[in-house]
């Protein structure tokens, strides 16, 4: 569709006018601007919701809402096209077979043999081994190897060594969902370890011998520990009221030796609800202070976010403090549980927090143990009340957590956001359907992509050039402050804002220290090799040639490096054009950047969005529009007579 | 750029032609002005019930004025003490510490200053035209955060150590910021002084809040502002003693004490005072004024009460990789 116009949220006056084009897998929007030609692309996977608006004198806006927080409007001449085009953005947004979705026809040019590599990037049994296991009181057990116990859970499953195959299966009939305990964390250092299920069948007064037996199997492979914590992260309420289902939480009387506890953690529709809210108050035009803060903490975000962080900080401290096992549970054991034990992991083991680790953690957590990715993050057309932002809080407690512990993690926000990303954008195959099982009947491996493969190559842009694995602030456990501590939880506009540049540091701090650390190692090399050079000159003769060759090199290298540096920390040429400012246009590149103008090759051989920080150039901000007396940009008895200061000030 | 108090207009709209002539003499033939008002519009009629007001249009025909109310005097004292009381309030949940914090509505502050200063500054540098900014019924307070502000934001040379003591100097000390008064008992005292109120607190917080949004821009470091805000209030130097220049003198403070940049600016001090990604940016630096982009600045409201240990440990990495380089 021609001369479709893409608003800037912020500005409606910038506007750029271009051609709008739907392929099989992307919306894409090509600027009319000669010179440049941007381009915005937005994957079908990746829109949540679009909103035809009614039709003005300047055309029909199209609304278009992204699961990564892009927001985009349209405004298309004729309403007929607005028509077809929102009929059709309708029916590609909600893909009904899992064919249709980008990673099947997603091709980076890779062979069979890389694509088999990639997978096999995150080996699991490798990381129970590194935790210790099997060894004397956890062992790996296969009753689960043809999905026959529980189809939501992987086909190794690790347990302790006193749980037979009977209690296991015992277990699973009384738990929902056949869910039983399994091991998701082992710490070698004190034997505690956290287990995770889903909520036992007890009713208001049944009992089940071989769940008993399974609890206290997991208390008897800590010696060192004579109870277990078992912790639900329902709110007190909810679990009650699963009683009268059926389901519920373990009577203390009944299980020996265990010590119950609640810690609310809300439900997927109340978190679903939270996200909305916030994204309204993200959408408001022009907020005030009252409105932003009023508006956020009305959606209970913040508050929710805390809520799992505490959870994750108690099981933390009942593993590392006290060298007590904990079992975690919810409802059906695959969200607020997925949530908990990962965070709980992440305080424990600083293992976690290194790049490999992290993926290892979501591999383990979510994936394996059949966290609903397909019903979550809405692959397929499905029914939205499943619909919940449970890894996208996940993903944020870890950005909370590096906030507060800036050299203790590997890696930085940038591959925080990506992840997010490609969770939605199901251009790779790692988050696709609701348990292994599905995935193995789909040939998830042999058909698609492994995103780790991907961000593993591009590593060097998701490295924290503060991080040192000798730093005392990544050894052992992180204990984050408990209290007075809720100002330590910032909202996370990197994200839900994310395409919006104008709101952002304009300079990477991160990339400009990357940017200084590789040069000093450059220079340390340089410095070790001349160093050996000398030493070689001093033992024979070398003739003047080589010698001057080897000049010229350097200088060459350090000139590349240097320029490397002023362009990561030197803002650009300020000029009066109000095109070359970083624009609050919801397009996903920096527009000053040719490379990141997203072509399909570019999309298939890295992110979407390699800008969110890198933006260099200090811009203006059309600020009469957010004064403080409100809408209005002048009181009346000033208003826009002079054009000119029209112009400037509206 | 100016600083000015108001204009005696009062109810009967009363002229001044030295007062005009000087205000046609900043501009050139053609060339257009603002008045930033830092009073709501209804605030600055009804100053003209007792005797001030503001310059009439067709007396100054060349001049525009704009309204940018900033809060000032007892109301900022207020905000600031409520804000230093919530920080200090274990029993909040996380339910209410948002709406608690927005009711002190010290953010909402910042963001007005800061809003201001940008439309001074966006004034000078897009419209080229100058700008008056008044006034208060003394002109001193928050025109002086107004235009100290917009001298960050313009001027480079106002981010370098140096030049920021130099605009210290000029814009508050000199220019005669009552600090004697304003900055008297700060949060915690009930003493309540009519007179006491944080205009300074709230320009060293838009500076922080600069300086988080532009981490490379100055050459100073948070440590700069929070020692600021230490001598303002109570210090060992008497730099920012008394209320102003003639009582300075009265009072001898030049012989009988020491001067804090003296004291700042030794080699081995200075140091601690430096911003280690610093690069000297010649170019104009323009916040974003969203909510989301302005923060609690929690070096200083929360000094005394979290420790600061892994953002210090955080620095501490950041100087080894500069200076490693």
């Amino acid at each position: 569709v021609e001369n479709v116009r893409l608003l800037d949220r912020l500005s409606s006056r910038k506007a750029a006018l271009g051609t709008l084009y739907l392929t099989a897998t992307h919306v894409i929007f090509v600027e009319n601007v000669s010179e440049t030609r941007k381009e915005t692309w937005v994957l079908h996977s990746q829109i949540s919701s679009i909103e035809k608006q009614a039709t003005t004198a300047t055309g029909c806006p199209l609304l278009i809402r992204c699961k990564n927080f892009q927001v985009i409007q349209l405004v298309i001449p004729q309403e007929r096209d607005c028509h077809d085009v929102y009929i059709s953005l309708i029916r590609l947004a909600r893909p009904v077979k899992y064919e249709e979705l980008y990673c099947f026809s997603f091709n980076p040019k890779l062979d069979k043999e890389e694509r088999e590599q990639g997978w096999k990037l995150v080996d699991l049994n490798e990381e129970y081994n590194r935790m210790g296991i099997p060894n004397n009181y956890w062992q790996i057990s296969d009753v689960n190897r043809d999905y026959g116990v529980c189809d939501s859970y992987p086909t190794e499953v690790y347990v302790p060594k006193s749980a037979t195959a009977h209690i296991i299966v015992g277990s699973s009939k009384f738990r929902s969902r056949r869910r039983f305990p399994a091991l998701s964390y082992y710490c070698k250092d004190n034997n505690a370890s956290i287990c995770r299920s889903s909520q036992p069948l007890s009713g208001f007064s049944a009992r089940c011998l071989e769940d008993e037996q399974m609890l206290q199997a997991i208390r008897k492979a800590n010696p060192g520990s004579d109870f277990i914590y078992v912790v639900d992260t329902r709110p007190k309420l909810n679990a009650m009221a699963n009683r009268a289902a059926g389901k519920g939480y373990e009577n203390e009387d009944n299980y020996s030796n265990i010590k119950f506890q609640f810690i609310g953690i809300e439900n997927i529709h109340v978190m679903r609800n939270s996200l909305q809210k916030m994204l309204e108050v993200c959408e408001l035009k022009s907020p005030s202070m009252s409105d932003f803060l009023w508006g956020l903490e009305n959606s209970g975000w913040l508050k929710h976010i805390k809520a799992i962080m505490d959870a994750g900080i108690f099981i933390a401290k009942a593993v590392a403090e006290e060298g007590v096992s904990v079992l975690v549970h919810c409802s059906d054991g695959w969200d607020r549980t997925a949530q908990v034990c990962s965070v709980a992991s992440l305080l424990l083991d600083p293992y976690y927090r290194t790049m490999k680790g992290f993926m290892v953690l979501i591999e383990k957590d979510w994936v394996s143990f059949g966290h609903k990715f397909n019903h979550r993050y809405g692959n397929l057309d499905g029914d939205p009340k499943e619909i919940s932002p449970v890894i996208d809080q996940f993903i944020e407690c870890v950005w909370q957590l590096m906030e507060q512990f800036p050299c203790a993690f590997e890696f930085n926000e940038r591959f925080l956001i990506h992840i997010q990303h490609h969770i939605y954008s199901c251009q790779f195959g790692n988050f696709l359907c609701n348990s292994q099982k599905e995935r193995r009947e789909l040939k998830i491996q042999e058909r698609t992509y492994s995103l780790w493969a991907h961000l593993w190559k591009n590593r060097a842009d998701y490295l924290n050039p503060l991080y040192r694995s000798d730093h005392s602030q990544t050894q052992g456990t992180l204990r984050p402050q408990m209290a007075p501590c809720n100002f330590l939880y910032k909202f996370w506009s990197g994200m839900y804002n994310r395409f919006e540049k104008g709101l952002h540091p304009r300079q990477s701090v991160t990339d400009y220290l990357m940017a200084v650390k590789e040069e000093t190692q450059q220079l340390e090399e340089e410095l070790e090799a001349l160093g050996e050079r000398l030493a070689n000159l001093q033992k024979s003769q070398l003739n003047d040639n080589k010698v001057k060759c080897k000049q010229q090199d350097r200088s060459k290298q350090l000139g590349l490096s240097t320029s490397d540096n002023s362009l990561a920390n030197t803002p650009q040429e300020y000029s009066n054009d109000l095109k070359s400012f970083p624009s609050r246009s919801p397009s996903q590149g920096d527009e000053d950047d040719s490379a990141l103008i997203l072509t399909q090759d570019n999309l298939k051989s890295s992110d979407p969005d390699l800008s969110a920080n890198s933006d260099q150039e200090s811009g203006v901000e059309d600020l009469s529009c957010r004064s403080p007396s409100g809408g209005g940009c002048l009181p009346s008895e000033d208003s826009g007579k002079d054009s000119d200061e029209a112009v400037f000030l509206a | 750029m100016l600083r000015s108090s108001q204009p005696l207009t009062g109810p009967n709209r009363k002229r001044c032609r030295e007062d005009e002539m000087l205000l046609g003499m900043v501009l050139d033939e053609g060339e257009r002005g603002f008045i930033i008002d830092t009073r709501s519009a209804q605030a600055a009629k009804q100053a003209r019930m007792t005797g001030g007001g503001t310059e009439p249009k067709s007396s100054y025909p060349q001049w525009r004025r704009l309204h940018r109310p900033l809060e000032r005097g007892r109301p900022l004292q207020e905000s600031f003490i409520k804000l230093v009381e919530a920080c200090n309030d274990t029993s909040i949940n996380m339910d209410r510490w948002l709406s608690r914090l927005e009711s002190c509505r010290w953010l909402s502050h910042v963001k007005a200053a800061l809003s201001t200063a940008c439309l001074a500054a966006q004034c000078m540098d897009r419209e080229e035209a100058s700008v008056l900014v008044g006034r208060g019924a003394d002109g001193t307070d928050t025109t002086r955060l107004v235009t100290a502000l917009a001298q960050v934001i313009l001027d480079p040379s106002c981010r370098t150590l140096v030049g920021f003591q130099g605009l210290l100097e000029r814009e508050w000390i000199e220019a005669g910021h009552p600090f004697h008064l304003r900055c008297a008992r700060s949060a915690y005292s009930h003493a309540r002084l009519k007179q006491e109120a944080p205009l300074f607190l709230l320009f060293l917080d838009c500076v922080w809040q600069l300086s988080r949004q532009f981490p490379f821009s100055l050459e100073f470091s948070e440590h700069l502002l929070l020692t600021l805000f230490d001598n303002a209030y109570a210090s060992a130097y008497g730099t920012f003693l008394c209320n102003n220049e003639k009582e300075r003198c009265l009072c001898k403070v030049k012989e009988s004490t020491h001067s804090l940049w003296a004291w700042l600016n030794q080699p081995g001090e200075k140091k601690k005072y430096l911003n280690p990604l610093y690069s000297p940016n010649a170019l104009v630096i323009w916040p974003s004024v969203e909510p989301q982009s302005i923060q609690l600045w929690q070096g200083l409201f929360f000094r005394w009460i979290r420790s600061s240990q892994y953002l210090d440990e955080a620095w501490a990495e950041i100087q080894r990789l500069v200076q490693g380089n």
